[in-house]
């Protein structure tokens, strides 16, 4: 027999699908990996508060779904399923998937076959916990999850792995309990350092016995476990034993049932009609591996694949936002009309799929300007991408020159690629219909579409050379050298090129940033430090044939390469261009000489460096010849923020006293912003980096912060009057509120957003009362080293 | 490198203040009133007026500093202003007494506005001298850095002590459990080091004062010279080295206490004797208009 529909995964999605092929009549199964429904959001601490994000679109589903806690939802869908139960197999794991529609086999990982006409495949994006792969893994007390380790006292827990989840779990649990851990290796190498410190303490202090260099042989269903380990085997008798082995990420299967990827890049979204059908036909992807990672979204697609597969046509929920977005347009279309005028209009769009062109327009906003009203301002800290739909825009070049950028035709691309302000004021020359694109988007649609790669970087190093080389050369000789230029990527710490090396090209810096060293008396002293937008290697071009000094990346950076005799010709071409890079030279060298004379201000630069604070925008900084410890910076921000403070003053390393306290320092490509379900950390134009109110609360950017700045936090209770404080010492102090013991709204995160909302500018440094907190931006720094000594 | 609050502003505040000094002075030089100069007269009450309007500013500075959205200058202009300003107002009080004094209230506001002044020109030392102190103090280390090394120290300690007698148990976790510094204001003051440790002599454990891991060290090193047995022996110069270690990271740590502790108890001083001189002027003005 053979069933209309089966839907492998049972969360939002899958759910919401099962739920509408219910009401439509169709024969349908649910196949889920797991032991209950929505295990994400199982997963879910106790009591976390889950948003319903985004709130413009409705939701369209059989089940229930509103913004509460974790309980509430999973209570309500549970309810909203009882009478689908007899159709959802839990604890069933889909192996492999074949054949193809009307006659798909899909074939369980304990051998049974199912047929189906149609597949949905739901599964999300975390994939299965990877097991044990040792006889006995699913003996009853082997769990591959931990939801509240205060569950458990007085057991003996054996925890297998050597990750954060493994580590975080092992010193919960060791509170109560007796813990054992098995690391496979000698090391936790894979730990964030503070999980790795409290590991170590952890095992030093013989609160937990580790076994390195261990695995597991086997287990006992009587409840030990048999350890391979250094000197042999060993058993172990247990109440409990946890294995943390990470995840098995969905793509090999996805790929493996057919489905194409669009590119080898571990973001890529799968291909997909924009009835949400793979190149498979018959074959359907929702949900968060399609991407879109929100509940409310998943549901929805959910609901509209039942309705595709029946056979419907509707459409999608977002119809009437496009519609009102499209309202207001010259073209006077469709909904589906006015996208297809967008992508004929152009180029860049040609072959980006449907689903994906309507994702990116509805996250986009459509610009009307009328003739000479500016888009943005050089210098602005905005990085959205701009697609001229209708009209014409005039780009104000440094040298006063208009360039005109006509229909079709894109521009913004700088800030994109380099996280830095705009590189020049846009005005509308007639009245245009401009496309805004938000920089998350289109990085995804650059790393889904080689060919939109390419477009934008070709444009990106033409205009590249316009502004920094050769104003005056015409487009067709710098689309000549842009084909010749290679795109090089540095890691942190990477160096570009040594002293001494031959002289092989120029390298403009196109996001990043890097220090120049030179090794004299035996060490490295750094005499300058390059910010995107500007160029190193020049030297060994125009006078010696050898690098002058060692280039070296301080944070993630790529270079647009030229070669030599590519760059020579240009010189020979370009009138003036060779006074203009010998005047650099000039300014390099004897600012090279001066900073040898001061080692120590290199070293503070160095030190600067090393604390990531080349990506940095603008950064507080503490001198620690002035500063008295008082607090005062904490307590103005904790107090202009609803009570919790952004910075910690005391923590951070501090070199030739100067102190960098943990505090945003507002990156060039803010590391935050990059996995942001409802994209809710923004650039304001001033380049302050902040979290908007549709945060939900998930904490990717805390997790993806390297420099520890961004806390989640929960309301706080509201200040005292100042005054009668002071006189009565009635309620918190300043800085020292409480948090609400429970506000309902669930913890969000927030971070420094440098009070972008205050007059005045940021608290923390006019809170300073002796003048040791300071906010600079890195291009500062030389300035800085100078005053030091 | 960057300002102190006595430069603040090529020092602004400090032109202000000799402003207002020099315009008193000559003030009182010129005056010729028809009795003693004293705080009755027509320029009398004006320097009691000015100087009562300054003492007020003054103490909204405890106010001001707290309005963390204020856009009123910022704080450290306005501790410039505060400092030299306050230097100021005893010269304008000096004149307004005109120099006549005697037990009573009025020469009572006067003493506690001296002391609130002398407990500032302390705080504004304190303020100048120790912050770089307490940054070359912890050389480039955060105090909670200093704590978890010695924490550390503590773990590695626990642990070598349990391959040795139980005696050395004892004393490590005696050490740790009885490490003492810093306790009260006072004690972080004196920076006095008042740790103890279990120590056994003969048959019986005693108390003793361990001051910089002293006497844990000198036991240490009395049962070295006196072991046999290599291997223990070793153990023990390891558990030894640890304190050391620990000795060296106390230093910093108890200074670091002190220095902070300065910098913070003169407010103990000047704040509550500015809520004094509050009151004090109010009975003094009261004193004057009511039962002069």
């Amino acid at each position: 027999m053979s069933l209309e529909l089966v839907i492998v995964g049972g969360g939002p999605a899958g759910l919401s699908a099962a739920a509408h092929a219910q009401q439509l009549g169709l024969s349908w199964l649910l196949l889920e990996s797991g032991p209950a429904h929505a295990n994400t959001i199982q997963r879910y601490q106790k009591g976390k508060h889950v948003m319903a994000e985004p709130a413009v679109v409705p939701l369209r589903s059989d089940l229930p779904f509103s913004a509460g806690t974790r309980e509430a939802i999973l209570g309500a869908w549970q309810q909203g399923i009882a009478p689908l139960s007899g159709n959802i197999r839990y604890s069933a794991e889909v192996a492999s998937i074949s054949g193809s529609h009307p006659e798909f086999t899909l074939t369980l990982a304990d051998g049974e076959s199912i047929g189906a006409k149609s597949i949905v495949l739901a599964i999300g994006l975390q994939g299965n916990p990877r097991k044990l792969g040792a006889p006995g893994e699913d003996a009853s007390f082997v769990q591959y999850t931990l939801d509240d380790p205060d569950e458990y006292s007085d057991e003996t827990i054996v925890i297998v792995g050597a990750g954060d989840a493994a580590i975080e779990n092992a010193i919960a649990l060791s509170r109560n309990n007796s813990v054992v851990i098995v690391n496979r290796r000698d090391e936790f190498a894979r730990a964030k350092e503070g999980n790795l410190a409290q590991i170590s303490r952890a095992i030093e202090g013989d609160s937990i016995k580790c076994f390195y260099n261990s695995s597991v042989a086997s287990i006992d269903a009587a409840g030990s476990v048999i350890l391979n380990t250094e000197t042999g085997e060993t058993r172990i008798n247990c109440d409990r034993l946890i294995a943390r082995l990470g995840a098995i990420p969905p793509r090999h299967f996805v790929e493996s049932c057919g489905i194409g990827f669009p590119s080898d890049d571990p973001t890529t979204l799968p291909e997909l009609s924009n009835k949400y059908e793979s190149n498979v036909p018959g074959l359907y992807v929702i949900g968060a591996l399609g991407g879109y990672p929100l509940i409310k979204q998943a549901m929805n697609q959910g609901y509209e694949v039942a309705e595709f597969i029946a056979g419907k046509d509707i459409q999608p929920a977002d119809h009437g936002i496009l519609e009102s977005m499209f309202a207001g347009l010259p073209f006077k279309l469709g909904v589906d009309e006015t996208l297809a005028l967008i992508r004929r209009r152009a180029p860049l769009f040609t072959d980006v799929n449907g689903l994906v062109l309507r994702e990116l327009v509805l996250s986009s906003n459509l610009l009307m300007p009328k003739k000479g009203e500016e888009i943005f301002r050089k210098n602005d800290y905005t990085n959205s991408f701009m697609t001229i739909v209708e009209g014409e825009v005039d780009v104000e070049t440094d040298s006063g020159k208009l360039i005109r950028l006509t229909q079709g035709q894109f521009f913004g691309e700088m800030s994109l690629l380099s996280g830095r302000r705009r590189a020049a004021t846009v005005r509308a020359a007639t009245s245009c219909v401009i496309l805004e694109s938000p920089r998350r988007d289109i990085i995804r649609l650059m790393n889904s579409y080689e060919a939109v790669r390419r477009n934008i970087d070709e444009h990106f190093i033409v205009r590249t050379l316009r502004a920094g080389l050769a104003p005056d050369a015409p487009a067709d000789e710098l689309l000549a050298i842009a084909g010749t230029a290679e795109i090089r990527s540095f890691r942190s710490g990477d160096v570009l090129f040594n002293e001494g090396d031959g002289a092989d090209g120029l390298h403009l810096i196109r996001s990043g940033s890097v220090s120049v060293s030179r090794r004299i008396g035996g060490r490295d002293i750094v005499t300058s430090y390059v910010a995107a937008g500007n160029y190193v290697g020049e030297m060994g071009l125009v006078g010696q044939a050898s690098r002058s000094a060692t280039v070296r990346a301080t944070v993630a950076t790529e270079s647009i390469f030229l070669k030599a005799d590519v760059f020579m010709q240009m010189l020979e071409r370009n009138d003036g261009l060779r006074e203009r890079v010998q005047e650099i030279v000039r300014e390099r060298l004897s600012e090279n000489l001066r900073m040898e004379a001061q080692p120590e201000a290199g070293d503070l630069i160095s030190f600067l460096m090393q604390q990531g604070l080349g990506e940095a925008t603008d950064v507080l900084l503490i001198d620690e010849t002035l500063c008295i410890g008082c607090d005062n910076c904490e307590k103005a921000c904790a107090e202009t923020h609803g009570g919790t403070s952004r910075l910690d003053r005391a923590a951070g390393p501090s070199y030739a006293q100067v102190h960098v306290p943990t505090s945003c320092r507002h990156c060039e490509d803010p590391h935050c912003m990059k996995d942001c379900p409802p994209d809710a950390i923004r650039r304001a134009p001033n380049g302050e980096v902040y979290v908007q109110d549709s945060c939900i609360g998930c904490g990717n950017c805390e997790r993806n912060c390297p420099y520890g700045v961004i806390q989640m936090a929960s309301g706080k209770e509201q200040a005292p009057n100042l005054l009668s404080w002071i006189l009565t010492g009635r309620g918190a102090a300043p800085g020292k509120r409480q948090p609400l013991a429970d506000d309902g709204e669930g913890k969000k995160a927030v971070k420094c957003d440098m009070c972008k909302d205050l007059s005045g500018g940021p608290a923390c440094v006019r809170a300073c009362p002796t003048g040791a907190a300071l906010r600079m931006s890195p291009s500062e720094f030389v300035k800085l080293s100078k005053r030091v000594n | 490198m960057h300002e102190s609050i006595l430069a603040f502003r090529k020092r602004r505040y400090l032109w202000l203040a000799l402003l207002v000094s020099v315009v008193s002075i000559a003030a009182y030089w010129i005056d010729d009133p028809q009795e003693p100069a004293n705080g009755g007269t027509v320029l009398g009450y004006a320097l009691g007026t000015a100087g009562a309007l300054l003492i007020v500013w003054l103490a909204w500075f405890g106010v001001r500093k707290r309005r963390y959205a204020s856009t009123m200058g910022t704080v450290q202009g306005w501790l410039s202003a505060h400092v030299y300003l306050g230097l100021a107002l005893v010269l304008v009080v000096l004149l307004h007494t005109g120099f006549q004094f005697g037990y009573n209230v009025h020469t009572a506001a006067f003493a506690l506005m001296m002391l609130v002044v002398v407990s500032g020109l302390f705080g504004v030392y304190v303020y100048l001298k120790y912050p770089q102190r307490l940054s070359e103090n912890r050389g480039g280390v955060n105090r909670s850095e200093l704590i978890d090394q010695i924490e550390d120290v503590d773990t590695r300690s626990r642990r070598i002590a349990r391959q040795l007698p139980a005696e050395f148990q004892e004393l490590v976790s005696s050490g740790i459990s009885r490490l003492q510094f810093g306790n009260s204001m006072w004690a972080r003051l004196r920076a006095r080091d008042l740790s103890q440790v279990l120590l056994k002599r003969g048959n019986d454990y005693a108390v003793v004062a361990n001051p910089g891991q002293e006497a844990a060290l000198d036991w240490l090193a009395d049962q070295q010279s006196r072991c046999r047995d290599p291997a223990v022996a070793a153990l023990i110069g390891e558990l030894s080295g640890l304190l050391r270690n620990k000795r060296r990271l106390l230093k910093p740590l108890i200074e670091d206490f002190r220095m902070q502790a300065m910098l913070e108890i003169w407010l103990f001083v000047h704040v509550p004797l500015t809520a004094g001189l509050l009151v004090a002027l109010l009975s003094h003005i009261l004193a004057v208009f009511v039962y002069w």
